[in-house]
């Protein structure tokens, strides 16, 4: 019996009516997502990569087609799915320890099992020293951080992000995606990235779909067979982006140098 | 080389009293010339700043002109802010429900908020005759006119607060699996705790705005009918002793207002007074 992938995404579309606009964000979308994974999704704005995964997260209800986890609809929210956004939005009246708490002290869990959630995931992040600081105190990176922890610490089985090193410094982002290609390896987590970094892109995915504008759709769903960790200047490294862009920039018509 | 230390430390002195004296600059221009004004008698209706020093005296203490007013600082002041804070603490019970139902509840702000916004411009003082129709003349009707003046300010500012919660901090409390009515007390609530400060803030700071209203309504004590009675009595003195505990009584209660925000506040940046 074929293994039930943890998102099926079957022709999905997704339509926005603004003012007397109708606006194209998606059409016929079709993807699966197997446990484990770690799928990059990639494009320029308004191919509809971000659509695509608040559909995933439950924030949005596609106009057709369907959306499923494990199987079954996604109707909503859901702590089995946590989102990374790319500007933190994190709890600002909250330390960093009862950011990351509030998932399990919002389902319940006594106080003492919420403080040792708490305290695998802070040190996850490396952040013990900053537990009592509040999110205006801390740099982008370490925001960034307390929100990976916090999905963590939920216990989410799919990671989504939303393009959130969009807003780091090189320096920054290039560590976070260490800690977190470390972070997968190790937890066995399913992620869904969203980025218009080609590089990123290749440097973290086992996968990576390729989505084009107007209207938005999966252009290409390309598996990378790159061994880790990869190597961003090596040969094979530029091979793989040269193809991407252009299949990126296919809808354009235009001969692409990368 | 490295300054002399006696440099060092009196520029670290000059440094920390350098905003009490910048703040002190303009009262003390401002009492000057008051000073020059009165005692060059360009106005013979205007006590000297020495007299009204020693008025004040004898308005807290007594034992220098022994009238009516002597020693009595204290009764008007207690009478005064038990009408400050009581009308402002009614206002808040109001405003504050008031707010959040208008804020989250389309309803509520359909049927709520033209009507409020159409009585907001009244001001405090043109309710005053119709106040003394309702409430009597006294205490009850100097409770409400203050209780109306800080109403609004409290009641905007709660509507404010809650209408601006990032959408993003919805949709990361339901990923995180609290939705529904859960979000009103984790998101809602915390969210808008600054705007509601604020909202508390200006509504004491229009309370003691409105107390001279407020007691212009006929009760016997208090310094807005001090005031009241300084001009009836064309004791000017009285009239500026009234003004200048109201202004330092103010002033004192904004400040522990502010302190007790900056604590309650320390995640949000913007909020240190």
């Amino acid at each position: 019996m074929a293994e039930i992938p943890i998102i099926d995404i079957k022709s999905v579309s997704k339509v926005f009516r603004l003012q007397d606009q109708t606006i194209h964000a998606l059409r016929d979308a079709s993807i699966t997502i197997r446990k484990g994974e770690f799928v990059c999704l990639i494009g320029a704005s308004g191919c509809g990569k971000s659509t695509l995964l608040r559909i995933m997260a439950g924030f949005e209800q596609p106009s057709a087609g369907e959306a499923l986890m494990w199987g079954k609809p996604i109707e909503g929210p859901d702590p089995s799915r946590g989102m990374v956004f790319q500007d933190y939005a994190l709890f600002p009246w909250l330390s960093v320890r009862d950011n990351i708490g509030f998932g399990p002290a919002a389902r319940g869990l006594p106080g003492a099992e919420v403080k040792s959630i708490v305290d695998r995931f802070i040190e996850l992040v490396g952040l013990q020293k900053f537990a009592t600081a509040y999110p205006h105190q801390l740099s982008g990176g370490m925001k960034q951080r307390v929100a990976i922890a916090r999905v963590l610490a939920n216990d989410a089985d799919l990671v989504l992000m939303d393009e959130p090193f969009g807003a780091l410094d090189a320096m920054t982002r290039e560590r976070l995606q260490d800690e977190l290609l470390e972070i997968w390896q190790r937890t066995g987590l399913t992620v869904v990235f969203v980025t218009h970094s080609v590089e990123e892109a290749i440097f973290l995915a086992g996968r990576v779909v390729v989505m084009t504008p107007g209207p938005g759709r999966i252009e290409s769903d390309n598996a990378l067979d790159l061994p880790r960790p990869r190597d961003v200047s090596s040969p094979e490294f530029n091979d793989i982006r040269r193809v991407l862009s252009a299949k990126l920039h296919s809808h354009h018509g235009k001969k692409v140098t990368a | 080389m490295a300054p002399a230390p006696s440099l060092r430390s009196g520029r670290a002195i000059w440094r920390r009293l350098k905003p009490a004296a910048l703040a002190l600059i303009v009262p003390l221009v401002l009492l000057a010339f008051w000073q020059v004004a009165t005692t060059q008698q360009w106005t013979r209706l205007i006590p000297t700043p020495a007299q009204v020093g020693e008025y004040m005296v004898d308005f807290a203490w007594g034992g220098i002109y022994d009238d009516a007013y002597s020693a009595t600082l204290a009764t008007h002041l207690l009478a005064s802010m038990s009408r400050v804070y009581g009308g402002f603490a009614l206002a808040a019970i109001f405003a504050l429900p008031i707010g959040l139902l208008i804020g989250r509840i389309p309803t509520a702000r359909m049927l709520l908020d033209p009507f409020l916004q159409l009585m907001r411009p009244i001001p405090v003082t043109a309710w005053l005759p119709l106040s003394m129709i309702l409430f009597g003349l006294g205490a009850r009707s100097a409770f409400a006119l203050v209780c109306l003046g800080a109403f609004y300010p409290i009641l905007l500012n709660t509507v404010f607060g809650v209408r601006s919660v990032d959408p993003k901090l919805f949709e990361a409390a339901a990923m995180l699996g609290c939705k529904g009515n859960a979000q009103f007390y984790k998101v809602v609530l915390p969210a808008a705790v600054p705007s509601i400060f604020t909202g508390l803030r200006l509504g004491l700071g229009l309370a003691w705005f409105v107390i001279v209203v407020g007691e212009m309504t006929g009760v016997p004590e208090g310094l807005g009918a001090v005031i009241m009675d300084g001009r009836t009595l064309s004791r000017t003195e009285l009239v500026i002793c009234g003004m200048i505990v109201i202004g330092v009584a103010g002033y004192l209660s904004d400040r522990v207002v502010v302190a007790v925000g900056n604590r309650l506040l320390r995640w949000s940046p913007g909020n240190h007074g």
